[in-house]
């Protein structure tokens, strides 16, 4: 990268409009875009010049953020979409088909364990649950139908993180590519392309946008992954039938996959991202650093001051020393272990519900990533659908919170738990 | 290995080149070989189609040559849509007829190392595995529109 990370932030993907001048980036409210003449609409819509067509596909305030995004990720491209859980099936949708499988980490958002252990069976598709630390593991549950291996980079809730150069490596060996969820971090705080992912997913909702206004995902691939390579991947090598067959992979390289999630993904997934809300989430992106070298502070201030509380059992912050992921920190995300924890109380599960229930400043929210502090209760919320097994492997476990720590004052935040806690252990 | 090109030293060649060789255009219009070309004419360089299957044909208002041989004058970029197997013969045939050869491009998917090598020893610029379309629409701009990591930061309008 020739500019910082900072510089980036800001400008990446947006010029100047070029009708009006406008500096900041216009909502484009729009759902077509006029063709110049019959023959340009027909090299667009055959994918043979790049333009707008119908905003399902394509939109000009959308595409500002694809390209910051791509851009901040050190990615090839970006496609956005409607949220993460979009992102999510919109990275799978080009590598999978009925009878594929993906080799997925226990430790994920409990929303993403549901839609992996459940819903994406409907589509004849399969995922297996591994210890993303266990290599053995991985390596055996990889079989001759396993399209790729998905984790998150500091996972929610239980803030570990993924060591992705052995993960990537993994992968690497076995002809896949590695889908590295890095909604916690955020590129500020962890690039996983850096670390050999193939894509990237977020959802936007949360620390990006980071007001708590709108929801949106996006898909960011790195362009280094060889989709031709094992014949595995037919829908990025073979010929496209829709588009007079055409092959992604021979005719846009490392832009295939970018090309692929739009022409074909939101063209007929249609999980499309309106241009407010890439307004709402570019006014966010604009500060992100800014606010995640806070939320770092505030939640190493206040996931210490938690540990050392009489009424806490543990705190689960890879910015604490005691936490076994301190070590991946200075390698994995060098600025910071993110703003998001867990904290179990030795009163257990009545204790927990109490605790949220006292807080005054904290929210009471199914959400992260926010300027303000919020609270919630994993394992009776986010994280209910699942077993107690799969709630004690996402580090979701009954006597734990979640706490994802906003820019608030430290000294506030801290002075609210305090009675809270004294609330839940009287 | 695929070799890495600044981005200036793409936009200086995309800029300087004029009048371009394309070997193994195809004319099926759904064929890359057929739109690059096409898309390029649009751009305003002088293209020629170049294929021995189809010597005499006419596409976008010109003959289509059977080999480089029978261009008249000279080209500033040879564009090459042929398996990598050809490349060394095409490169030599166009260093001995193109004094002022500037660049010699081989499109995604086609790399000659050894080839490259002859023709940069002859002082001729070599881009592999990549597309001039690609690379003019993301320097130039148009990728923009697609979501692509343009690299060009700018506040200029």
């Amino acid at each position: 990268m020739a500019y910082g990370f900072e510089t980036l932030q800001v400008h990446a993907g947006a010029r100047p409009d070029p009708a009006t001048g406008a500096r900041q980036t216009p909502i484009y409210q729009t759902t077509a875009y006029v063709f110049r003449d019959a023959e340009h609409a027909a090299a667009l819509f055959n994918l043979q010049e790049v333009g707008y067509i119908y905003s399902r596909l394509t939109n000009p305030t959308v595409a500002v953020l694809q390209e910051r995004m791509a851009t901040l990720e050190g990615g090839a491209g970006a496609v956005c979409c409607s949220s993460g859980h979009a992102a999510q099936i919109m990275a799978l949708f080009p590598l999978m088909a009925p009878g594929c499988n993906v080799v997925v980490s226990t430790r994920l958002y409990g929303g993403s364990v549901t839609q992996f252990s459940q819903t994406i069976k409907r589509f004849g598709w399969q995922a297996k649950f591994v210890d993303i630390d266990d290599a053995d593991a991985i390596r055996a549950a990889i079989d001759d139908d396993t399209r790729a291996i998905f984790c998150e980079s500091i996972a929610n809730p239980g803030g570990h993180i993924a060591d992705l150069d052995a993960v990537s490596q993994l992968a690497d060996t076995a002809g896949l590519p590695l889908i590295v969820d890095n909604t916690s971090a955020t590129p500020y705080l962890c690039r996983p392309i850096e670390h050999g992912a193939t894509l990237v997913v977020h959802s936007m909702t949360k620390f990006l946008t980071g007001n708590g206004t709108v929801t949106g995902g996006v898909v960011i691939d790195s362009g280094k992954f060889d989709w031709s390579a094992s014949g595995k991947f037919p829908s990025l090598s073979e010929p496209e039938p829709a588009y007079h067959g055409l092959k992604f992979h021979e005719t846009f390289g490392p832009l295939a996959f970018t090309f692929h999630g739009i022409a074909v993904g939101l063209r007929d997934l249609g999980m499309t991202l309106n241009p407010q809300a890439a307004h709402y989430t570019l006014m966010g992106i604009e500060t992100l650093s800014l606010r995640m070298q806070k939320h770092c502070e505030n939640a190493e201030r206040v996931a210490g001051w938690l540990e050392s509380h009489p009424a806490v059992d543990h705190v689960t912050y890879a910015g604490l020393a005691s936490s076994p992921y301190h070590a991946r920190v200075s390698r994995i995300c060098p600025e910071g272990a993110g703003g998001l924890f867990t904290v179990a109380l030795k009163d257990g599960y009545d204790a927990c519900v109490k605790l949220v229930d006292s807080l005054e400043l904290f929210s009471h929210v199914a959400n992260l990533g926010d300027t303000r502090s919020l609270v919630i209760h994993s394992a009776s919320t986010t994280h209910r659908q699942l077993t107690p097994e799969q709630q004690e492997a996402a580090g979701a476990a009954p006597n734990v919170v979640r706490i994802s720590i906003g820019i608030e004052d430290a000294d506030d935040l801290i002075a609210d738990l305090d009675q809270a806690l004294k609330k839940a252990s009287a | 290995m695929t070799e890495d090109y600044s981005d200036s030293h793409l936009r200086h060649i995309l800029q300087r080149t004029r009048r371009i060789a394309v070997v193994g255009m195809s004319l099926n219009e759904v064929r890359p070989s057929y739109y690059v070309a096409r898309y390029l004419g649009l751009k305003g360089f002088e293209v020629i189609p170049v294929n021995p299957a189809h010597t005499g044909a006419r596409v976008f208002g010109r003959e289509v040559m059977g080999s480089l041989g029978e261009i008249d004058g000279g080209v500033d970029m040879v564009d090459i849509f042929r398996r990598p197997e050809h490349v060394p013969a095409i490169v030599d045939e166009a260093l001995a007829l193109f004094p002022d050869l500037q660049t010699i491009w081989m499109q995604i998917g086609v790399q000659h190392d050894e080839a490259a090598a002859t023709a940069r020893a002859r002082g001729v610029d070599v881009v592999m595995n990549r597309c001039p379309k690609i690379e003019y629409q993301r320097l130039f701009g148009e990728l923009r529109m697609g979501g692509i990591n343009t690299g060009v930061i700018s506040s200029k309008l």
